[in-house]
């Protein structure tokens, strides 16, 4: 990475980011977010800005295979690391299981949060699947966990939906994660 | 967001020289720095990367304590198997911050340095000593909820938001910093973070160009830990209270007891005084309401806070009864 500190207004640095398994190079002013890199400069609108301050979770996209919000990292703190949007996730006639199960269960109304929930929920079941505990976990020593919708709910609770879509959102993740309601 | 200029380094007895310069700051995860910079409240012109040192572990210590990287996000803490067996509140209080997305990007050290949400420092036409020293506190006669009811002055009344920092506090955490010389030094938990007084916009101890390194905590006391929050929402939320307690009984009687409260303060609030009139007591609810009533003793409302005396009370009795149950019940 190379950052320039000639005395212009803006410093540009310029890096690669590797999104979706391309390799792409920016020049960007350093204040650029993630998210504002992949949406205005790769043109990945998949990924959606909501409150461009961390509390929707519309820009949730994964970094390393974990889940992050976009809006709240800089792109120049990106390069190297494995960047997946939404539009990474599958192809058009070959969809991931989540979108699927969101389709099927009409996990969404007007949309605009889907994308980040979809993003969000993929991270959610490698973290369940690590054994990694959550606030209703009952015991957080045990490595055993039950994705109950409870879970499923707390795991989530960082993914906004104001069309209130979270029933559905609930029932097809759990669709995904193989467990029975309850 | 003002320009500022970007660099990462990549060697920690790098980091102190790279800050040195005038408006620099470290950035980690930056889920609260990027927040404040958007607003305008932090001003950075130069931001010096510290995310990808190689401070990310968690190691076994001889005396059976463990250090835990300053560079570790809080989700790998919260998921690390000793933390879950011998540190269990800490784990509980990282979980019960924030969301997923936010404690995989958070960093430890970031999560002790994070700034207060107290809504006028964030409100940059408002009156705040903490963003803008001198200009007073609009929180004392306004909307002040949220607001500390222990350790406040007439200067600031704002809280630390932290869970996991109130945790630490009751494990008697030790900070680990390194500083440009490269000399290092350890401090108590409760000795870095500093009262408001006259002077809020000072916070914790940290000399310029100072750099967490890691956060070493002593091996578990004996008995049982609990971290338990209360907020208006059941999740991703900032605490009106909360309370970590470690309690050991031995036939009914307390013989040990570590008592911490958060947002209660302006620094997670170790109640000596708590913890004092719980040791040698029988664990009954009778203990608990006076370990409640002296936990409380100094505390001030300023009005729509009021009621968080009384809440930081009932907090502390449930939590205690709960802890007391499980110790009782189930051995550690």
């Amino acid at each position: 990475m190379d950052t320039s500190t000639k005395p212009t207004a803006v410093a540009v640095s310029r890096i690669a980011l590797t999104v979706n398994g391309q390799s792409r190079q920016l020049e960007l002013d350093p204040r650029t977010s993630l998210l504002d890199a992949l949406r205005e400069h790769l043109h990945l609108t998949g990924t959606k800005k909501g409150c461009d301050h961390g509390q929707c979770g519309a820009c949730t996209v994964l970094i390393n295979g974990r889940r992050i919000n976009s809006c709240l990292t800089l792109a120049v703190m990106h390069d190297d690391d494995d960047i997946v949007t939404i539009e990474g996730l599958s192809a058009p006639e070959a969809l991931h299981p989540l979108q699927a199960a969101f389709i099927e269960r009409d996990a969404f109304q007007c949309g605009y949060c889907t994308p980040g929930q979809i993003c969000s929920a993929v991270g959610m079941l490698a973290e369940a699947k690590a054994g990694w505990p959550s606030h209703v976990t009952p015991d957080v020593g045990s490595g055993q966990i039950v994705l109950s919708d409870a879970e499923i709910r707390e795991r989530m609770s960082g993914n906004i939906c104001r069309c209130a879509a979270y029933p559905n959102i609930v029932a097809a993740i759990r669709d995904v994660a193989g467990g029975a309601s309850r | 967001m003002k320009p500022f200029t970007y660099e990462r380094v990549t060697d920690p007895q790098a980091a102190g020289a790279a800050v040195s310069r005038a408006g620099a700051r470290f950035i980690s995860g930056g889920t609260n720095l990027l927040d404040l910079m958007k607003l305008e409240i932090e001003q950075p012109t130069h931001l010096v990367d510290i995310s990808r040192l190689p401070l990310k572990q968690v190691e076994d210590l001889p005396d059976g304590g463990i250090r835990i990287g300053a560079q570790a996000a809080n989700s790998e803490v919260a998921a690390d198997h000793r933390v879950r067996g011998r540190y269990p509140a800490l784990a509980e209080a990282l979980l019960a911050g924030a969301s997923s997305q936010l404690r995989n990007k958070a960093s430890i050290g970031g999560n002790l340095l994070q700034r207060t949400r107290c809504p006028y420092f964030y409100d940059t036409a408002a009156a705040c000593n903490k963003r803008t020293p001198g200009t007073g506190c609009a929180a004392l006669r306004g909307f002040n909820r949220i607001h500390a009811i222990l350790g406040a002055s007439d200067a600031c009344i704002a809280t630390h938001p932290s869970d996991m920092a109130v945790v630490m506090s009751a494990l008697e955490a030790q900070i680990e910093l390194l500083a440009p010389d490269q000399s290092t030094r350890r401090v108590a938990i409760d000795d870095f973070y500093c009262r408001p007084g006259s002077t809020p916009h000072i916070e914790t101890v940290l000399q310029p160009g100072e750099m967490i390194t890691a956060v070493v905590l002593p091996p578990p006391p004996p008995g049982r830990q609990r971290y338990r929050k209360v907020r208006d929402r059941a999740s991703y939320e900032f605490a009106l209270i909360s309370v970590a307690v470690i309690i050991a009984t031995d036939r009914e009687t307390i013989t040990t007891a570590r008592v911490a409260f958060g947002c209660v303060a302006h620094k997670p609030w170790r109640s000596i005084d708590t913890e004092a009139a719980l040791k040698g007591r029988p664990a009954t609810l009778t203990t608990y309401q006076a370990a409640a009533e002296a936990a409380m003793r100094s505390a001030v409302g300023r009005g729509h806070n009021d009621f968080k005396i009384e809440l930081a009370k009932r907090t502390l009795c449930r939590t205690l009864a709960d802890t007391v149950q499980l110790e009782s019940g189930r051995p550690s």
